[in-house]
Formats: C-alpha cells, sequence, structure tokens
C-alpha cells in the first residue's frame, strides 16, 4: 500500500458538481460507520484484541471509523498527525500492544491493519452506481491512502507502546530477591535494593528475622542505599522490621540514608528518632564491631569500603 | 525512550503496585528532563508515591496526568491524581498528620502537601477524588522562597 499517492485526492477535479474524493469518503464512513465496525469486528486485528466479547470489538471500529471520518473531513489524508487520530490515537496503542503481547511482530500488526481496507473498500465501492467508473475510483484512491496511514499511526503508537512494555519490565527487574549476609560473628546485614513494596518487605522481615536466628546476630544491618524512595510505606517498614529485630534481641542499623532522602523524609513528617542510623554499611559495621569490643582501629573508609561494596553490588 | 514524548501531558493508570514503580519512575524521568534537582526530584517522586498509593488503595483505582509546565520563567510539573472511589468526607481530618482510616501512618496526603509547592484536593464523597499538586524546578539559590 502507498502512501504517497497524489495531493489530488482531495482537490476536486473538473466536473464541478463533484465534492472532493476526500469529503465524499468522509460522509461514507459516517454513513457506513456501523456496516464497517461490524466487518471490521471479524477482521483479526478487533477479532485477536478483543476475545470476551464482538460487542467491544464493533464498538471500538466504530471509534476507529468516526476518527477516519474526522481526518477525511479536514483533507489531511496522509497526514499522520491529523488531529481526528487523536480521539484514537491511545485505543490504537493499546490494541497494537496486545497484539504484541501474543508475540506477533510489527510486520503482522501492519497487515492486520492493510487488511481493514478491503472491507471497508468493498463497501465503498457499492455506494457508486458504476463500482468501477472513475468517480468511485478516486474515492477508493483516496481511501486507500488514508487507511496506509491509519496503518503508520498503528505503527507508530506500537513502537512506543513497546518501549514502554521494555522499560516497565526493567522496572519489575528491581523487585529481585534480597540476600541476607553474615558480616561478621552475631552481625548480619541485608542490602535492599529497589522498590520496597509490602509484598517484598514481608519477605526481607522474614528472611533477616530467620537469619538472625541461624547466626545468633547481635546485631542486624539495613542498607537502603539502594532503595530509590522511601515514602510513609517504606518508612512504616523499616520501623516494622526493626521492631521485630529488637524483639529477637538483635539490635537494627539502618544504613546508606543519601541526603536527598533524608530531606525528603524529614518534611514528609516520618520520625525515624528510635531508629539507629548510620550513613553507610561500612559505618554500621564499625558501629556493630566497636560495640562487641572489636577493635578495628581507626575506621578508613577505604579499609571497610570492600565490604561495604561487597554487600550493595 | 525518546524525549519529546514528556514534553506533551502523559496519563498512567493506576490499578496495580506495578502501576505505582511505573508512576515513581516516569514522574522521576519527567522532572529530570526539566531540570528538577535530586532533592526536588526525589521530593517530588515521594509525593506522587503517597498520592499515587492513595488513589489505588482508598480510591479504588484511577489515573495520573503528567503535565509538564513551562511559564517562560521556569518549569514545573503538574500532576492529578484522580479517581471516582468514596471520597474524602472530613477533608480536614484527613489532612492531619498521623489521621488514618486504615493501618497507615497517615502521613500521606499531610506529608505530599510539605513536598511539593502547590497542593489542592477536590473530593465530593460519594463521587471520588482528584488531588493535584505542581513542582517547580527551582535555581539552585537558596534565597528563593520555597513552599509554604
Ligand atoms: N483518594 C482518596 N479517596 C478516599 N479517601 C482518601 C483518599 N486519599 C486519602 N484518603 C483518606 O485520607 C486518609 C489520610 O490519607 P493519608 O495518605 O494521609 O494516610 P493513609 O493513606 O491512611 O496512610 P499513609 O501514611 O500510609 O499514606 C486516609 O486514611 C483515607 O481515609
Ligand atoms: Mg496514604
Amino acid at each position: 500500500m502507498q502512501v504517497s499517492v497524489s495531493v489530488s485526492v482531495s482537490v476536486s477535479e473538473e466536473n464541478a458538481e463533484q465534492e472532493p474524493a476526500a469529503q465524499q469518503v468522509s460522509a461514507f464512513l459516517e454513513r457506513r460507520r456501523e456496516q464497517i465496525a461490524q466487518r471490521w469486528a471479524d477482521a483479526a486485528l478487533f477479532r485477536t484484541v478483543f476475545t470476551v466479547s464482538r460487542d467491544e470489538a464493533v464498538e471500538a471500529g466504530r471509534a476507529v471509523a468516526a476518527a477516519l471520518a474526522a481526518v477525511a473531513a479536514s483533507g489531511r489524508l496522509d497526514d499522520i498527525r491529523a488531529s481526528g487520530f487523536e480521539a484514537v490515537r491511545d485505543q490504537l496503542g493499546r490494541m497494537a500492544a496486545s497484539r504484541a503481547r501474543t508475540g506477533i511482530d510489527p510486520d503482522g500488526v501492519a497487515r492486520e491493519v492493510a487488511a481493514l481496507r478491503e472491507p471497508a473498500a468493498e463497501l465503498l465501492r457499492a455506494e457508486f452506481e458504476d463500482p468501477n467508473g472513475p468517480e468511485a475510483l478516486e474515492c477508493v484512491v483516496a481511501l486507500t491512502v488514508l487507511m496506509g496511514t491509519l496503518r503508520l499511526v498503528v505503527m507508530e503508537t506500537a513502537v512506543s507502546a513497546s518501549e514502554e512494555l521494555i522499560a516497565r519490565q526493567r522496572e519489575q527487574l528491581h523487585e529481585v530477591a534480597t540476600p541476607v549476609i553474615k558480616l561478621w560473628e552475631s552481625t548480619v546485614a541485608v542490602p535492599l535494593i529497589g522498590t520496597l513494596d509490602s509484598a517484598r518487605s514481608q519477605v526481607v522481615m522474614e528472611s533477616l528475622l530467620d537469619a538472625i536466628v541461624a547466626e545468633r546476630a547481635r546485631y542486624a544491618i539495613l542498607d537502603i542505599t539502594g532503595v530509590p524512595t522511601v515514602d510513609s510505606l517504606v518508612a512504616q517498614h523499616l520501623m516494622k522490621t526493626v521492631a521485630a529485630a529488637r524483639l529477637m534481641g538483635a539490635e537494627c542499623i539502618v544504613s546508606g540514608i543519601r541526603p536527598a532522602i533524608a530531606q525528603t523524609i524529614v518534611h514528609l513528617g516520618i520520625d525515624l528518632g528510635t531508629v539507629l542510623t548510620r550513613g553507610s554499611l561500612a559505618d554500621a559495621l564499625a558501629y556493630a564491631l566497636s560495640r562487641q569490643g572489636v577493635g578495628i582501629g581507626p575506621v578508613a573508609p577505604a579499609g571497610t569500603a570492600p565490604a561495604a561494596d561487597a554487600g550493595v553490588r | 525512550m525518546r524525549a519529546a514524548r514528556h514534553a506533551a501531558p502523559a496519563t498512567l493508570p493506576i490499578g496495580s503496585d506495578a502501576d505505582l514503580a511505573w508512576v515513581r519512575q516516569q514522574v522521576r524521568q519527567a522532572a529530570a528532563e526539566l531540570g528538577f534537582g535530586l532533592v526536588q526530584q526525589t521530593k517530588l517522586v515521594t509525593a506522587a508515591s503517597e498520592l499515587a498509593r492513595n488513589t489505588l488503595v482508598h480510591g479504588g483505582g484511577g489515573q495520573v496526568r503528567i503535565t509538564p509546565l513551562d511559564t517562560g520563567q521556569s518549569q514545573g510539573l503538574r500532576l492529578d491524581f484522580v479517581d471516582s472511589g468514596p471520597g474524602i468526607r472530613d477533608l480536614e481530618q484527613a489532612m492531619t498528620d498521623g489521621y488514618t482510616s486504615g493501618g497507615g501512618l497517615g502521613l500521606g496526603l499531610s506529608g505530599a502537601k510539605r513536598l511539593v509547592h502547590e497542593f489542592e484536593v477536590d473530593s465530593r464523597p460519594g463521587e471520588g477524588t482528584t488531588v493535584t499538586v505542581t513542582a517547580w524546578a527551582t535555581p539552585v539559590s537558596p534565597s528563593r522562597p520555597g513552599p509554604p
């Protein structure tokens, strides 16, 4: 399907009474919207996206036909930025994304959009006394241009939709398991990385409490260097974990609160006053060791850094 | 991801925990692109996290509209959190530090207000809640008055 068909389709031909083809196509899409939507509902694109009810597919088809009518009315048949597309851009994006999720490649989606042209063209030809006459032909050409533009619009939304899919998956990768590591006799640490939602903080709390028991730990370090956002829910989870560790006889130290997060916590109104905090995992470990009478000399940050790095990685 | 996408408003769904992570990520990116500093980004993202969670938990889900603002002098970001849940009957009470109708800390609404420059709640019992916040990218000069 070519999109580069001449612009003359929107300009009236020598026949003065004849409406421009784009206007005729627009009127046709309005007049026959229902029939077009019914036929599209059985086309692969709509049928496979709207699997729950055919009514939904018809409804979506109506919306697309209405949008195409608006684009044709504006005469911008080959303009993927035509404002008429706005009403259905989101919907088309969702449809393309839904097709992409089933594993069909972009070419396949393009072919499915292209396949919408023929049922509509058939209805269009039937509107003319002579379905193969010049007037009918001109209108079918206009419709073909318009459907080619629709295909480009879908492809464009499909590309941004799959970008979003990839980014979302990357976000969710942050939700990896959180290992509890033994840093020293009686000292365990858990480097938290990523989003600390309720489900995950439950896992963290359980594995930390298990480790406290297994290692007979007296100190537990929660390092939040890798937590991008500390909101009231995350803070609440942290405080509950600290309280639970205390009940198990271990002292909890929260390390790695970055300056931006410290300021935000204060504005939010969260009181971490009862929680012992240290700047870095290394500082927290130094504190735990000194409390156990382990002399490690003046803590040169460089000296303890490898342990901290190993933990946060 | 193209930068241009954030020049225009975007609407994101809020219907699951995964959506919350996505909202935070998108707000952070939009704020960074508008030149927000790290502290400002963190504040706005945290406010967004609170409000989006309220939309999900108390409002039963909804959406957020992210709108970049440009006055010519400063750049800002407006976030509208919209749900059609039960609404907030007593707004003054809901805005009180520590008030929660569930098991939270009750700091979401009041805390979010302190983290942004403009804050507005429009809620009708039985019809839903819209919380609108705006933050501006302030130059690094400390002389500029902060949020009220
Ligand atoms: N979108 C909303 N729809 C209905 N009620 C809401 C909404 N947002 C907030 N509320 C009400 O306002 C109260 C206070 O909200 P706030 O976010 O401050 O605290 P919270 O959500 O209960 O706890 P948290 O500190 O974890 O956020 C809520 O408990 C709830 O009753
Ligand atoms: Mg809340």
